[in-house]
């Protein structure tokens, strides 16, 4: 973790279904932040959604369809950067597991190889050195279950937020805690998943922090939706989008 | 345990507010020591290496070590019993206390009789049961199921506790005072220790090399009902079994590590056999009741049979952001939280219980801290994916609509055109909500999310960004 | 179909596809504490679960337990008779003037000494080993010592010659001479009695003994 790889002259974007839906500033940012760093971005036209929500639906055959068509999307060998931990997990932990063909699984694994998420991309991958211009200004971040858990990429989007001189980072409650989306629970149990969203926001509101950052649509969609529903003074926001404001200058 | 009941369980549980409080706190301070106890994460790793490899260890030889286990007991004089079913464990418990006469048993802890409904069973049959553990008497007395694997009458409060025993033991006066209300449980049954004629227990390892059963507790009870009575019946599951006694430390730091924070239980009960020839105590007979009910069909699996490797500390209940906040009565289960949501579609099969595995996030808090390291997320996903190809009723999964949704959500993400196409509608609607009711039941708690105004391909390339 | 449920379980579970042996990484044995140090460790280990630990010199420790014994309140105090220390404790006691705790000997099977067991204030018994991780006293129950000695009296005394105190629970297995056949009962002890089951509110004493008075004999 030391040393950064070498800088890829070009990278592959794989935007996810949520930003396409709902988050294109998000993919904007990203291209934006690692365009400034000398590197070129491509957007494979004939990407569509990684399968997550199927494969964690018990749907295996939709989501291995939905691998298939990103493995030839996706061909090449640049790196791919995903601004989500999530999906980046399920490419990179989960297609090599949908496929029992040797050759369809031994390109599964390369793709694997290659994927890598966001905020480590920036890290790893580039060295960013972001330099602040924005108000002072205190947020609260938020761990995606899979950043945490599956990725292990949690660090890295900390070490962005800390490198921010007038950003003051506070601590959630429950930061280890899910806030609750779970893709499919959400629509089969939606009044736990309501009950893990108001207490993440009961958090963040403690904190004092107004502005919640998380490296996941999905859990920006769920709470952001929970927010709005109830008329909350609170924002939350994608840690690429975030870090394009700051280094603008808010 | 249709899919409704569940829900409206969970929806009665949230709206409880002080059982929330409770449950949160509760579980909160459990997972604080945990921590305390395991202060080391690199210690703690290697001892859950160590853990898993020797749960592994036992269940890849499962058939030999359970035979090389009834051969230690009956060496040491253990009569040892096979039961295929719940239903023919409980005859066979039965039997046993028949051909002794005995129509009083004290109870220690354990979730295999609950699994029996061993209780009721007896009961039908005139045999009074009690539960001794503390936590156990208490909802014996409510009538009511542990909420939690460890710490049964978790959901309960002192005042609750405290009318309880004011209404069920008579001549006990009403307070509060935990010391005083645990004097009452002490003088209660102190009493049927002596007096009963069985004692009834279960067994969280069994040691196959030298025909061992391994009780852990903190209270004393299960000393009591396995040293007191002239009998001792002991049910467990046939995935108990370890290898040897040297397996044990690291699985005992494990275990009560894991469940309640502790270092080490009070006392650990190895029992190797009834009273041998010059001993002044213990009981003269003992008998092991071998339960399959359902686990070799999990073990039949070689993804699923991980599931077999618990060792039910529960650490799992008290880290699931589920389970802390409804608490194990909303599961209507016997087994809840996340193991409980794995084991029991296994075992009471999916068309009964092949939602649960749905009522998670797979957030993979519960595999982070499992002791003996079950892929947990892994093995609900596995579920929900049996639920689906059964179709079963239970799981959620089943409604033609579902299906129908999935296979279009399969076509759009297999070809980019008609991918874009629906989120070109959803941005020409304003939204993609059909009016389906799950998604209504969303919206409840859920302003609806706006799509965006244009495509990622034409923001792209505005801004020139190559699409190859 | 066999006939018997063990075989057509074991028949189910054979038939189940076999998995790579997991390798055998057992006992890893934890490095031993050097001997002064195991002492002190099992103290405080035993001192944390709210136990009482004092040293007792092994010249004269009987009538210095009895010293110490006084003035807790106990009427009286149970022993097995046929123990290698049974001896000294009856010549200490025979020794003074009479005064509580009386010492009584278990006498027969529990059969005949239940209701006596069950009004006794205390009971001494010897830990055959122990471990200062994680603090516990082996206690080795059998024809010389009945097991429920060291459980139905709300007083337990222990006494743990220091020599039998292993720096781990693996090396007091291994080296406490705890080999197969196993006695009918072996009962590892950590403290009192305890429950947290009423709101997770701490309390001794529920159902075996409330106090636990650990004699390590020097």
């Amino acid at each position: 973790m030391a040393d950064p790889s070498p800088k890829p002259a070009r990278v592959q974007l794989f935007a996810t279904c949520l930003v396409e839906a709902f988050f294109p500033e998000t993919a904007l940012a990203a291209v934006e932040l690692i365009e400034r760093e000398g590197v070129e971005v491509v957007f494979p036209a004939g990407q569509t959604c990684c399968g997550q929500p199927a494969y964690n639906a018990g749907h295996r055959n939709e989501a291995r369809a939905a691998a298939r068509r990103q493995l030839s999307a996706l061909a090449g060998d640049l790196p791919v950067v995903v601004p989500s931990a999530s999906c980046a997990g399920m490419m990179k932990h989960h297609y090599p597991r949908l496929f029992s063909d040797p050759a369809e699984r031994e390109a599964a694994e390369r793709l694997a190889h290659r994927v890598v998420e966001f905020g480590e991309f920036l890290v790893r991958g580039l060295g960013v050195r972001l330099r602040d211009a924005g108000p002072p200004l205190r947020v609260a971040w938020h761990s995606s279950c899979h950043a945490l858990r599956e990725m292990g990429v949690v660090l890295f989007a900390k070490a962005l937020l800390a490198g921010l001189a007038r950003v003051d980072v506070v601590p959630l409650a429950r930061e280890t805690e899910c806030c609750g989306f779970g893709g499919i629970f959400a629509v089969k149990h939606p009044a736990l998943s309501a009950a893990m969203a108001e207490d993440k926001l009961a958090d963040l509101a403690a904190t004092g922090a107004e502005r919640l950052i998380a490296g996941d649509c999905g859990c920006l969609l769920h709470l952001q939706g929970a927010i709005e529903a109830r008329g909350l003074p609170l924002r939350v926001q994608h840690l690429a989008e975030f870090l394009r404001e700051r280094v603008h200058g808010g | 345990m249709g899919d409704s009941g569940f829900e409206a369980r969970v929806e009665q549980a949230l709206a409880d507010a002080g059982l929330r409080r409770n449950f949160a706190s509760a579980m909160g301070g459990f997972a604080a020591r945990r921590l305390a106890v395991f202060p080391d994460a690199a210690a703690l790793e290697r001892l859950r290496e160590q853990g898993a490899a020797a749960r592994r260890r036992a269940l890849a030889r499962l058939p030999e070590l359970l035979e090389e286990l009834e051969r230690a007991l009956v060496g040491n004089g253990i009569h040892v019993h096979w039961a295929e079913t719940a239903a023919v464990g409980n005859r066979i418990v039965l039997e046993i206390l028949e051909a002794h006469g005995v129509r009083r048993v004290v109870k220690g802890k354990s979730m295999v009789s609950e699994e029996m409904h061993l209780n009721a069973f007896l009961a039908r049959h005139g045999i009074d049961a009690v539960e001794t553990d503390l936590g156990e008497f208490i909802i014996q007395l409510a009538g009511e199921t542990p909420s939690h694997i460890i710490v049964p009458a978790v959901h309960k409060n002192r005042a609750q506790i405290a009318r309880l025993f004011h209404e069920k033991i008579p001549g006990t006066p009403y307070t509060e005072e935990v010391a005083e209300l645990n004097a009452v449980a002490r003088r209660t049954l102190r009493r049927m220790f002596r007096e009963a004629g069985a004692g009834l227990s279960g067994v969280n390892f069994a040691v196959a090399a030298t025909g061992t059963l391994c009780l852990v507790e903190n209270e004393g009870n299960g000393r009591m009902c396995t040293g007191v009575p002239p009998l001792h019946i002991a049910v467990m599951g046939i995935e108990k079994v370890i290898e040897r006694l040297e397996d044990l430390p690291p699985l005992l730091r494990l275990l009560t590590g894991s469940a309640t924070g502790q270092r080490v239980t009070t006392y650990v009960n190895l029992i190797s056999g009834p009273r041998r020839a010059g001993d002044p105590d213990g009981p003269r007979e003992v008998h092991v009741v071998l339960l399959d009910n359902g686990r070799s069909a999990v073990y039949a699996d070689p993804e699923l049979r991980a599931t077999l490797q618990c060792i039910r500390c529960g650490c799992c209940l008290n880290h699931c952001p589920v389970y802390t906040r409804i608490g194990g009565h909303a599961y209507g289960t016997t087994y809840p939280g996340p193991i409980g949501k794995v084991l029991t579609p296994q075992l009471a099969g999916l068309e009964r219980a092949g939602g649960l595995p749905f009522a998670s996030t797979l957030c993979g808090a519960c595999e982070e801290v499992c002791p003996v390291k079950i892929p947990l997320t892994r093995l609900l996903r596995r579920l929900r994916e049996e639920t689906v190809r059964a179709g079963a009723a239970g799981g959620a999964g089943a409604g033609a609509l579902e299906r129908l949704a999935w296979r279009g959500y399969g076509l759009s993400a297999q070809h980019p055109r008609l991918y874009r196409l629906l989120f070109a509608c959803g941005r020409w609607l304003g939204g993609l909500m059909p009016p389906v009711a799950a998604l209504e039941r969303w919206g409840r708690a859920h302003a609806e999310p706006r799509f965006a105004r244009l495509s990622l391909r034409r923001l792209f390339r505005k801004r020139g960004i190559p699409d190859a | 179909m066999p006939e018997h449920a063990r075989d057509r379980i074991l028949a189910r579970l054979r038939r189940a596809p076999r998995e790579a042996q997991p390798p055998d990484d057992a006992a890893t044995p934890r490095a031993p504490a050097p001997g002064g140090e195991a002492a002190a460790a099992l103290e405080a280990a035993l001192a944390a679960m709210r136990a009482e630990v004092q040293r007792l010199p092994r010249e004269g420790w009987a009538g210095e337990l009895r010293e110490r014994l006084r003035g807790r309140g106990l009427s009286s105090l149970l022993y097995a008779r046929d123990t290698p220390w049974a001896p000294a404790l009856e010549e200490a006691w025979a020794a003074g003037p009479e005064r509580p705790p009386a010492l009584v000997a278990w006498e027969g099977t529990v059969e005949d000494f239940r209701d006596r067991l069950f009004v006794a204030d205390a009971a001494i018994t010897r830990a055959e080993a122990a471990a200062a991780d994680p603090g516990v006293l082996v206690l080795r129950p059998g024809p010389a010592e009945p097991r429920l000695l060291s459980l139905v009296p709300p007083v337990h005394v222990v006494l743990v010659p220091g020599e039998r105190i292993f720096g781990t629970l693996e090396e007091a297995l291994a080296g406490g001479g705890f080999t197969p056949p196993l006695p009918a009962n072996l009962v590892l002890v950590s403290g009192p009695s305890k429950t947290a089951d009423i709101e997770l509110t701490l309390a001794f004493g529920v159902h075996g003994p409330r106090e636990l008075l650990v004699f390590i004999l020097e």
